[in-house]
């Protein structure tokens, strides 16, 4: 399931996943490993953490609804990525899919709005956003929602 | 480790002390349960201790929120005292902050509510 090749991609992990909150831990074990690998700090690791755990929450409860007959795609891949006049960064990618009915951002009301400070749920996209570098949804084809996150650590 | 909970009295707040995590799940139901067990009581003054809580999720931090509410709409109060600086910052991120009463120390929270 790891792999290692020469486009400066140290590793990578996919997955097939039953819509399981247990499936939920072993997606946030999986990137944890390998942001361990690149170095991250304990408090990047924790946001970290929380950005996979929401999101994969997201796909397997309002992507798949647990269904039995839909799965959830994961990937995590960590690389080094090469730019002019910066320095290496490590690259920790996270990409998972659901099979659910597609979902627009705009559908989740605003959790900072004052009106919505005392609801109950909404807030999972908000955390993802301040946590990660990187974060963007787009429908999956045929059918979903597939999310990306990446989160950058420039080499020591 | 999921969340566990323990109740006490100080004076005439309950303190709940948390630890472990309120995440999706069972940790999330296990405190929804133990603040409306609490407001059903009748437990006007409720006082949520977090300083053993090790990670929270954005469902977690719902079911800070519906404990706020299910005890304010039972008459009484819930604060916080305790929050480590991963819960503050989530507090912060989400605005909560500007909700809860949060305190630093027992004591003082105890005061508070007098």
């Amino acid at each position: 399931m790891a792999q290692s090749n020469d486009d400066g991609e140290i590793q990578r992990v996919d997955r097939l996943l039953d819509s399981t909150l247990e499936n939920v831990d072993l997606a946030e074990a999986d990137v944890m490993r390998l942001a361990e690998i690149a170095g991250f700090d304990e408090e990047d690791l924790h946001r970290i953490g929380i950005a996979v755990r929401e999101s994969m929450v997201n796909a397997v409860v309002h992507g798949n609804h647990y269904s039995t007959k839909k799965k959830v795609h994961f990937s995590v891949s960590l690389s080094v990525v090469h730019e002019a006049a910066a320095a290496p960064r490590d690259c920790l990618a996270v990409i998972i899919e659901d099979e659910g009915d597609g979902f627009q951002k705009k559908e989740v009301p605003d959790p900072l709005a004052e009106e919505n400070l005392l609801r109950h749920s909404g807030r999972g996209l908000l955390l993802i956003e301040a946590f990660m570098d990187h974060f963007s949804i787009e429908p999956r084809t045929p059918q979903g929602t597939k999310v990306t996150l990446v989160k950058y650590k420039t080499r020591s | 480790m999921s969340v566990k909970l323990t109740t006490r009295q100080n004076g005439d707040v309950t303190v709940i002390d948390a630890a472990g995590r309120i995440t999706l799940g069972e940790g999330a139901s296990a405190f929804r349960e133990a603040i409306r067990d609490l407001a059903a009581k009748g437990n006007a003054k409720v006082l949520l201790n977090l300083s053993e809580i090790t990670y929270i999720d954005s469902s977690g931090i719902g079911e800070l929120v519906s404990g706020f509410t299910t005890v304010r709409n039972q008459g009484g109060v819930l604060k916080l005292v305790g929050l480590t600086k991963r819960v503050q910052d989530l507090l912060q991120i989400t605005k909560l902050y500007t909700v809860f009463d949060v305190y630093d120390d027992e004591p003082t929270a105890i005061k508070s509510f007098a």
